[in-house]
C-alpha cells in the first residue's frame, strides 16, 4: 500500500473540514444557540417548525445557513458539471432511512456535525454520541461488506437539479420578508441566531466547499474501516481542531459531562441516537450533511433522504419522541430501538449476490 | 492474464470503490476494466488504485467513464 501526502491530508478536505469547525465556532458567538452554530438535523427541524409543520415553540427558525448552502452546491455542481437529476434507486427506503436518521439525531440532540461541534466546544457527552456513531458505522459496513446495496441509480435530464435550489431560494424569501404565517420563536434555541446575511454568506462557503471536497461525516469513519482510507476522516479532525481552537479564543470552551447547552446527560441514549444516524446513514451512502449536498445538486435518492429528514422531525416534535435538556421522551427511546432493528432488517434483505 | 469487468454504473458510495477491491483481490495478476458514470467514483477509485499501488487508465464515454487498472504479477493480495 502507498500513500503520498495528499492522501494523508488531503487539502481540499483539511479546509472544508477547518472553515466548518471556524464557521461553527464564529456563528454562536454572532448568535446561534451555544454549540449549535451550524447542524444540519437541528437547522432542519428549525426550519420544519417556522413552516408550522411542527408545534415545538422554542424550535422555528428559517435557519439561512442551510438554504444559502444548497446555493453554494448549486454553484459549485454548475461550474464542475455535475449538477444533474439522478433518479432514486429506492426512494421509499431512502425517506424511511432519512427520517429514522433525523429522529436519531433529535435523541442525541445532533447531527454528526454538531457532535463535533459540541465536543469542540467542551460537551463530553459527545463522547457517548461518537462511540456510539462508530458503532453504528460498523454495522453498516458489515452489512456492505455482504452486499447491501439500495440499487442503482440512472441519468435523469436536469430539471431534478432546480427543485431543491428553487426552494432554498423560497426560504431565504420568507426570512428576509418574516410574512405572518411563518413561525418565529420567541424564546428557546430557535430565537437564538446569527444575523440573516452572516449565516446566508456561511452558508454559501460551506455549500460551494462540500460540493467541491466531498465532506462527509460517516464516509470519513466508513472508508477508514472499510479500505484504511483517511482521506474523508481528516476533514471531521479538521472540523474538531478548528472549532475547538476558535472555541478557546472565544471563551465558549466549557469542558465537562454537566449541564450541557442544548443537549442531555443520557450516556446510553446518547450513545443510541447517534448509533442509528450512523448506521442510517452507511445505507443511505452518507451522512445528512452529504444527502444535502448530492440532493442539491440533483440526486434523487439523497432528495427522498433530505424529505424523509424533514418528515422525520415533524414526527419527533409533534409526537414527542425528541429530547431535551431534561431528557430522552419514552417514545423517542421505543423509535431509537425501532429504528435500529429497521435499519438491520433493510441492510440485511438488500443484499446484492 | 485474467481480465474482469466491473458494471458500477448508478452505484452510490461506497459500493463502485468495494467492488473495484474485492475485484482486485480476486485475481493473482490480470486487468479490471470499471464502467462508472459520476465523478466521484472516478476520484475515489483512482484514490484506491494509487493506495493499492497499481497503475490506471481512465478514459471518458459517452455516459461516463471507462477504468482500466493492471495488476501486475507478483503483486499479490494489497496489504
Amino acid at each position: 500500500m502507498t500513500r503520498d501526502w495528499k492522501s494523508v491530508v488531503p487539502p481540499l478536505v483539511v479546509l472544508t473540514g477547518a472553515v466548518l469547525g471556524v464557521v461553527g465556532a464564529v456563528l454562536v458567538k454572532l448568535g446561534n444557540p451555544p454549540n449549535m452554530g451550524l447542524c444540519i438535523a437541528c437547522f432542519q427541524r428549525d426550519i420544519v417548525g417556522a413552516l408550522g409543520l411542527h408545534r415545538a415553540a422554542a424550535v422555528q427558525y428559517i435557519r439561512p445557513e442551510l438554504p444559502a448552502a444548497v446555493l453554494g452546491v448549486v454553484l459549485a455542481a454548475a461550474v464542475s458539471g455535475e449538477l444533474r437529476g439522478r433518479s432514486a434507486p429506492s426512494p421509499a427506503l431512502s425517506f424511511v432511512l432519512g427520517a429514522l436518521v433525523m429522529i436519531g439525531a433529535l435523541v442525541f440532540l445532533g447531527c454528526p456535525v454538531r457532535m463535533t461541534l459540541r465536543l469542540a466546544g467542551g460537551d463530553l457527552n459527545a463522547l457517548l454520541g461518537f462511540a456510539g456513531f462508530g458503532a453504528g458505522i460498523w454495522t453498516g459496513t458489515e452489512l456492505l461488506k455482504r452486499g447491501f446495496s439500495l440499487g442503482r441509480s440512472a441519468r435523469a435530464g436536469l430539471a431534478p437539479a432546480f427543485v431543491l435550489p428553487s426552494l432554498a431560494v423560497g426560504l431565504l424569501v420568507l426570512v428576509v420578508i418574516k410574512p405572518s404565517f411563518i413561525f418565529f420563536s420567541a424564546k428557546g434555541p430557535g430565537s437564538m441566531a446569527a444575523p440573516v446575511l452572516a449565516a446566508g454568506a456561511a452558508g454559501v462557503l460551506l455549500g460551494l466547499l462540500a460540493q467541491r471536497s466531498r465532506l462527509c461525516f460517516v464516509g470519513g469513519i466508513r472508508d477508514m474501516l472499510l479500505i484504511r482510507s483517511p482521506h474523508l476522516l481528516v476533514g471531521l479532525l479538521a472540523a474538531l481542531l478548528a472549532a475547538c481552537v476558535v472555541n478557546l479564543v472565544l471563551g465558549q470552551f466549557r469542558p465537562g459531562f454537566a449541564n450541557p447547552p442544548i443537549a442531555h446527560t443520557d450516556a446510553v441514549w446518547n450513545f443510541l441516537g447517534m448509533a442509528l444516524v450512523g448506521l442510517g446513514s452507511v445505507l443511505l451512502g452518507g451522512c445528512p450533511l452529504r444527502q444535502l449536498v448530492l440532493a442539491s445538486q440533483g440526486d434523487g435518492g439523497a432528495f427522498a433522504a433530505v424529505w424523509g429528514m424533514f418528515a422525520g422531525a415533524a414526527v419527533a416534535h409533534n409526537f414527542n419522541l425528541a429530547a431535551s435538556p431534561a431528557g430522552v421522551p419514552a417514545g423517542g427511546k421505543i423509535v431509537v430501538a425501532a429504528g435500529l432493528a429497521v435499519c438491520l432488517v433493510i441492510g440485511w434483505s438488500l443484499r446484492e449476490r | 492474464m485474467t481480465r474482469l469487468t466491473v458494471d458500477a454504473r448508478g452505484l452510490s458510495c461506497p459500493m463502485p470503490v468495494l467492488k473495484v477491491k474485492k475485484a482486485l483481490e480476486s485475481i493473482p495478476e490480470g486487468s479490471v476494466e470499471v464502467l462508472v458514470d459520476q465523478p466521484i467514483a472516478v476520484e475515489n477509485i483512482g484514490r484506491l488504485v494509487r493506495q493499492m499501488g497499481y497503475s490506471q487508465r481512465c478514459e471518458a464515454l459517452e455516459d461516463g467513464w471507462r477504468i482500466t487498472i493492471a495488476k501486475p504479477g507478483g503483486s499479490g493480495k494489497a496489504s
